[in-house]
């Protein structure tokens, strides 16, 4: 029995999977880049089926609308050309695809393992109150110390850069 | 209708809410330019268009046949897939996002269906928008990249530095005017914000209480010009040092559209600033008895436009403006009385404060645009990280302790 909601559902997995399959075998940077956002987008639009609203628009903003354009900067800063083929790549099709189906089927074989136990879960839409209600009091400690986790790290990233002067 | 209306939402009432609201913003893109060549043409003692048609009003119009007769140039060596879908995404996110846009009240009847004023009313609205707008450096970042030339590359380049700055400014900015309201949803956003205070003035966030959000507003106006690539700030394409920056390689329509979008990107944020912190389709006159009659306040603006208008273009050059102009102006006339009708005094009250509004910051945005001269570079990044962002931010702290404050 398909529902819309499981219609929607498919038409997004499969876009997902078409743009992942994208990124790995376009052989323009950039196009590798553009094909990660359309991953991104049907991404959050399957938060947004679930009825997560308020992260389904973070995904956007934060992941597609941010972090992607600056992975495409940077890609044209350094106005990288198309991706060339060595030896080692032609040894990457013979040795990487087989390793790359046997690590699919694991991780396939588990998920299906874990969630044939599950039921369905509550259906219902998480207000973006309640989400904040719980990032801001029952997690403020773990949430803060993320953030001062990410900041480590911007600030390594600084430091790294400017060791030569 | 009413049954087939209950039968086929979709189809009957949200589908040529659509087309309607197309239209209406379309043709809004196309005199927008004409408001903007007029405006800018009289902040420099210039007449602006005045030869194709009266007063130039048919100026977009000759525009648009223009764009759709030049020859549609690729240049050598550019990366089609890409050029081709720089233009559509810009304009196509540009247009989506006046999707969620409340132009009135709530709730709207056509044939008995509840209907929000607007296309749709979300509870995340002002994130949508969020979204959108950050989508909204790809179609200058890769237009700037794919036509493979150096001077779109560099506009290309700015620009997504640029937007990518701003943009956190911009967020920022508007935390201030959610606290107060505490929603997400444009349209609760703007009921909250419903009142007078005894002293008479609108409950509008500007002057808010606890904490008024002039600055709040002040620094989402500039991130929005930023945010928008309009002048001072739009290094993008600064004509003086990148030609056109990143569209130098668009012809025809596909540079049509990057400058729909860029007007389409306009009017959003001018409707948002309308929303967040002027009241959005509220009047600014309190609901009491004594202040009845500024609902007719419309059919009064249309009735002396209307007859200004008709007296105006009676002694006009041209003939064809003798005729064209005082048949507007009869138009609006026609409107005006229309509006003093029970039933359309209700219905126009949102959308003609709301219009009102977003009007004056269309007119901001043009003015500021034939006033100050264009930010350098670096003055650019200094301005947006280390001026903007830590006063948005303390905007923020100040707002949720005035707000802890007063509910204690």
């Amino acid at each position: 029995m398909i529902t819309p909601q499981i219609a929607v559902f498919l038409i997004l997995a499969a876009v997902a999977v078409a743009g992942s399959l994208s990124l790995i075998l376009q052989r323009h940077p950039i196009h590798s880049a553009l094909s990660l956002v359309v991953v991104m987008i049907s991404l959050a639009l399957m938060y947004l089926l679930q009825g997560a609203e308020f992260i389904a628009a973070v995904q956007i903003i934060v992941y597609a609308g941010a972090i992607m354009v600056l992975f495409i900067f940077v890609i044209m800063l350094l106005n990288a050309g198309v991706e060339e083929r060595t030896n080692l790549s032609r040894l990457a099709k013979f040795v990487g695809v087989p390793l790359g189906g046997v690590f699919l089927l694991e991780i396939a074989y588990w998920i299906g393992r874990a969630t044939l136990r599950l039921g369905a879960g509550p259906q219902q839409t998480v207000s973006t109150r309640e989400l904040s209600t719980l990032l801001f009091r029952e997690y403020v400690f773990p949430f803060e110390l993320t953030s001062f986790l990410i900041l480590i790290a911007l600030l390594g990233a600084l430091v790294l850069a400017r060791r030569e002067e | 209708m009413n049954e087939l209306a209950a039968q086929h939402p979709l189809l009957i009432v949200v589908l040529p809410k659509i087309v309607i609201l197309l239209f209406l913003l379309l043709t809004a893109l196309a005199y927008l330019t004409w408001f903007e060549r007029k405006v800018v043409a009289h902040i420099q003692s210039r007449w602006g268009p005045f030869r194709v048609g009266p007063h130039g009003l048919l100026q977009p119009l000759a525009d648009g046949v223009k764009f759709l007769f030049k020859e549609d140039v690729t240049p050598a060596g550019a990366d089609k897939f890409v050029y081709f879908l720089a233009p559509f995404l810009a304009l196509s996110l540009a247009i989506t996002s006046i999707a969620v846009i409340p132009f009135g009240p709530k709730e709207l009847t056509i044939f008995g269906q509840a209907t929000p004023f607007g296309i749709t009313n979300l509870n995340i609205g002002l994130l949508v928008l969020f979204a959108i707008t950050s989508m909204g450096v790809y179609g200058v970042a890769l237009a700037g990249w794919s036509s493979n030339s150096k001077y779109p590359l560099l506009g290309g380049l700015r620009s997504s530095a640029q937007m990518v700055s701003y943009e956190l400014a911009l967020t920022m900015s508007v935390v201030g005017a959610i606290l107060m309201a505490g929603t997400f949803n444009l349209s609760e956003l703007v009921l909250s914000q419903q009142g007078n205070y005894w002293w008479g003035l609108p409950k509008w966030n500007i002057i808010g209480w606890p904490m008024p959000q002039v600055f709040g507003f002040a620094l989402f106006f500039v991130a929005a010009v930023a945010e928008t690539n309009r002048a001072p700030f739009d290094l993008a394409e600064a004509e003086s040092e990148l030609v056109a920056g990143f569209h130098t390689e668009y012809a025809s329509f596909k540079f049509a559209m990057f400058f729909m979008a860029e007007y389409a990107a306009m009017i959003t944020v001018s409707c948002l600033a309308t929303i967040l912190f002027f009241g959005g389709w509220l009047s600014p006159f309190p609901e009491t008895p004594a202040w009845a009659w500024t609902r007719f306040i419309p059919a009064a603006a249309f009735l002396l436009a209307g007859l200004a208008l008709a007296a105006h273009g009676i002694r006009y050059l041209t003939i064809f403006g003798r005729i064209v102009l005082p048949v507007l102006g009869i138009v609006l006339v026609a409107l005006g009385l229309l509006f003093t009708q029970p039933m359309a005094v209700v219905l126009v009250q949102g959308p003609f404060w709301f219009l009102l509004k977003v009007a004056v910051f269309l007119f901001i945005y043009v003015w500021v645009r034939g006033t100050l001269p264009r930010f350098r570079y670096d003055q650019l990044m200094n301005f947006g990280w280390k001026v903007l962002l830590p006063l948005s931010i303390a905007n923020v702290v100040v707002t949720s302790l005035l707000i802890v404050w007063v509910q204690r």
